[in-house]
C-alpha cells in the first residue's frame, strides 16, 4: 500500500530552500490525520550537510540522492531521480514547491508515473467529513480516508477550487513558496537517513548547460519579510516610494508594490506582491494607495495584520484590512515614520 | 524547420466578474484572448522562421469557438492551424490535455514545439512539460531569450528566481515561453484577410484515438477531479476609520502596531 507524506526538497547552490522546509511543516500537520511518516527527498551533489536541518524542521526520514548529475537543476536527471524514488518507496502523497524548479519537474514526474498533479495549491487537508469520504469513494478511491484534498486559486484568484486525485498514486501537488508555515526548529530532533542511488546514464543529461549564473543583484525575498509596507498607484509616481521607503525604514520593513507600479516602471519587479508576483504572509502588511484588485489580495490576504490607507472609501482593499484609514497617505505616512522613530527611541531609552 | 506553437484561448481574466447572487463566474460578454505567454510563443516562432526558414503551425485544443484564436494566430503570420476538438476531450485536466495534444502533435509532426509557460485562467504551467514527457522530448521551460538557433539545436536563456542558465538543447525539443521572450506583433490587414481564406484543420477523437490512452482522457479519465469550487470567503470585517486628521490616523495606526507587538 502506498505510504508516506513525501516532500521533494528544493536546493539551490547546495542550500535547502525555505519552501521545502515549509512543506515539511505542512506535512507534519497532515501527519496528525494520516499518521504516515514525513519523508523528505533531497537531490543534489555533496549536500549531506543539509540533512540535519531537514530533521530539525520535522522530517522523520530523509531520502538522499547524491550524484554529480544532480549538481545543477536539469529536468531529466531530476525527473528520473524522483521517479525512481516513487517506484522504490510508493508514496501516498508527494509535495513540491511551486517554484520555477518544482513547476518544471513535478509535471514531468506526474506524467511519467501516470498520476494527477494539482498546481500552485494554497491549502491541503485530508478528507474527513462524510461528504468528502463519500465523494472520494464514488470517484473510485479505494482508501478514501487516506485521500488528500487540495485547494488552489483559479481565474486570477476569483475562484477557489478543491481537487482530489482519487484513483492514482502518489497524490501530488505543488505549493507556492510562502504559503505554508515551517514548524519551530528543534535542533535535538533527528531521523532516519536513507541514501538512495540512481543509475544515471550519459543520455539522461539530454541538454547541455553552457553557463549557470546566480544573479549578483541581491534580490529581495519578500516572502521572508516579517513586515512589509507596500505602495500602489495611489502613491502618485516613482517618487511616492520615497515616503514608502521612509516608513519601511522606520519600521524595519521591506518595501512591496502592487502590479500597477511595477508595470509603470516605478519599482523593480521583485517587489511585486500578488497573483503574478509574490505570495506573502508577514506579521504586518501595510497597503498604501493600493486599491486591492483581487490579484493583489490573493498574494497578501493571509498576512497577520493588514493596515490599509486609501483616499477612496470604497476601495476593495478595505474588505480585507484589519484597520482601514480613509485618508491621504502623503499627509499620514511622513508623520507615521516620525511617530515610529520617536516610539522606538523612547523604548530604547527606557 | 517545422515549428509548432500550442496556444490556448482564455477569458481576459482581468475582466472576469463574479455574480454576487450565485457566486459563479460571469462569462457572458467576457472577451476571449490568446493566452499571453502563448502569444509570446507565436512571436518567437515567427522570428525563428524568419531566421531559419520553414513553417509555423499553430495548434489549440478547445471548443469550436477557439478557432477565433487560431485565426488571430494566422493573421499574425502563422502558416497553418489545427483545432483539436471533440466531446470526448471535454473536462480534461492537465494530464489528459497533454496526452491529447501530444497525440495531435504526433499527427502534425514537429521539429520544435513552443508553448506558453502557463495560461492565465488555470495558471498551472503543467501542460507544456507534460506534452514533452508524452513525446519523450527534452524541454526547457521559462525561456526568456533564444541566443542561437540552427536546424539541429537551439541555445536559450532559462530564467530562475535567483539567476539563469544558458542551455543548449537539440531538436526536436519543447520550449515554454515567458513574457520576456518576445513582444508579439500585431495582426496585419493582409494577414487578417488571408487568415479567413485559410482552412483550420480539425483533429477530433477519430483522428487521434490510435495515439491516445483512451482511459486517460476527458472528465472521466482525468486523474484529478474537482471536489468543489467556491468563491473566497471574505475575512471578517476590520475597522474602517474615516474623517480623521493625519495625527489621529497616525495615533490609530500606532495603537494597532503596539497592540499587535509590531513595534
Amino acid at each position: 500500500m502506498s505510504k508516506g507524506i513525501f516532500v521533494v526538497m528544493e536546493q539551490r547552490y547546495g542550500k535547502v530552500q525555505n519552501v521545502g522546509l515549509e512543506l515539511v511543516g505542512e506535512a507534519t500537520r497532515l501527519k496528525e490525520d494520516l499518521k504516515d511518516d514525513v519523508v523528505a527527498v533531497l537531490l543534489g551533489h555533496n549536500i549531506e550537510g543539509e540533512v540535519a536541518k531537514i530533521f530539525h524542521y520535522g522530517a522523520d526520514k530523509v531520502i538522499l540522492v547524491d550524484d554529480p548529475m544532480l549538481e545543477n537543476y536539469v529536468t531529466e536527471p531530476y525527473t528520473k531521480a524522483v521517479t525512481e524514488v516513487i517506484k522504490a518507496f510508493d508514496p501516498e502523497i508527494m509535495l513540491f514547491g511551486a517554484s520555477s524548479i518544482g513547476r518544471d519537474v513535478a509535471p514531468r514526474v506526474a506524467s511519467r508515473v501516470k498520476t494527477g498533479l494539482v498546481a500552485d495549491t494554497t491549502g491541503l487537508r485530508m478528507a474527513k467529513t462524510e461528504a468528502e469520504l463519500a465523494k472520494e469513494a464514488e470517484m473510485g478511491n479505494a482508501t478514501p480516508e487516506r485521500a488528500l484534498l487540495m485547494t488552489r486559486p483559479a481565474f486570477g484568484g476569483n475562484i477557489m477550487a478543491t481537487l482530489m486525485c482519487p484513483r492514482t498514486k502518489p497524490q501530488m501537488a505543488t505549493v507556492r513558496p510562502g504559503v505554508m508555515k515551517m514548524i519551530a526548529k528543534d535542533e535535538t530532533r533527528t531521523g532516519e537517513l536513507v541514501k538512495f542511488d540512481v543509475n544515471f546514464t550519459a543520455e539522461d543529461m539530454n541538454v547541455e548547460i553552457l553557463e549557470a549564473v546566480k544573479s549578483d543583484k541581491k534580490s529581495v525575498d519578500l516572502t521572508e519579510a516579517k513586515l512589509i509596507v507596500s505602495g500602489g498607484r495611489g502613491i502618485g509616481g516613482p517618487q511616492g516610494f520615497d515616503i514608502i521607503r521612509d516608513v519601511a525604514d522606520a519600521l524595519g520593513a521591506e518595501v512591496g508594490s502592487s502590479r500597477a507600479c511595477v508595470d509603470a516602471g516605478w519599482i523593480e519587479k521583485d517587489r511585486q506582491v500578488g497573483q503574478t508576483g509574490k505570495t506573502v504572509r508577514p506579521d504586518l502588511y501595510m497597503a498604501c494607495g493600493i486599491s486591492g484588485a483581487i490579484q493583489h489580495v490573493a498574494g497578501m490576504e493571509n498576512s497577520e495584520l493588514i493596515i490599509a490607507i486609501n483616499k477612496n472609501e470604497s476601495a476593495p482593499i478595505f474588505e480585507v484590512a484589519d484597520l482601514g484609514i480613509v485618508g491621504d497617505l502623503k499627509q499620514i505616512l511622513p508623520k507615521l515614520a516620525e511617530a515610529v522613530r520617536k516610539y522606538k527611541a523612547a523604548k530604547a531609552n527606557s | 524547420m517545422k515549428i509548432v506553437v500550442c496556444i490556448k484561448q482564455v477569458p481576459d481574466t482581468v475582466e472576469v466578474k463574479i455574480d454576487p447572487k450565485t457566486g459563479t463566474l460571469i462569462r457572458d460578454g467576457v472577451p476571449s484572448i490568446i493566452n499571453h505567454d502563448d502569444k509570446t510563443g507565436i512571436e518567437a516562432a515567427l522570428q525563428l522562421r524568419e531566421q531559419l526558414g520553414g513553417t509555423v503551425t499553430v495548434v489549440s485544443m478547445g471548443p469550436p469557438q477557439a478557432d477565433v484564436a487560431l485565426r488571430e494566430a494566422l493573421a499574425m503570420g502563422c502558416d497553418e492551424a489545427y483545432l483539436v476538438s471533440a466531446r470526448e476531450f471535454g473536462g480534461s485536466d492537465t494530464y489528459a490535455t497533454s496526452g491529447i495534444i501530444a497525440a495531435a502533435l504526433k499527427n502534425i509532426g514537429y521539429d520544435l514545439i513552443i508553448t506558453g509557460r502557463q495560461a492565465i485562467d488555470g495558471d498551472t504551467a503543467q501542460v507544456g512539460p507534460q506534452i514533452a514527457e508524452k513525446l519523450h522530448l527534452p524541454q526547457v521551460s521559462y525561456v526568456e531569450e533564444v541566443k542561437e538557433a540552427t536546424a539541429d539545436y537551439v541555445v536559450v536563456k532559462r530564467q530562475y528566481e535567483d539567476g539563469y542558465h544558458i542551455i543548449k538543447i537539440k531538436t526536436p525539443c519543447l520550449l515554454t515561453a515567458i513574457a520576456e521572450l518576445a513582444t508579439p506583433r500585431y495582426m496585419s490587414v493582409r494577414g487578417i484577410v488571408e487568415a479567413y481564406e485559410k482552412e483550420i484543420k480539425v483533429l477530433g477523437f477519430e483522428e487521434l484515438k490510435n495515439d491516445l490512452e483512451l482511459d486517460m482522457i476527458g472528465l472521466k479519465g482525468s486523474p484529478t477531479n474537482v471536489y468543489q469550487s467556491f468563491t473566497k470567503e471574505v475575512k471578517g470585517a476590520g475597522t474602517i476609520l474615516e474623517g480623521l486628521s493625519a495625527d489621529e490616523a497616525v495615533k490609530a495606526i500606532m495603537d494597532k502596531l503596539e497592540a499587535k507587538f509590531i513595534i
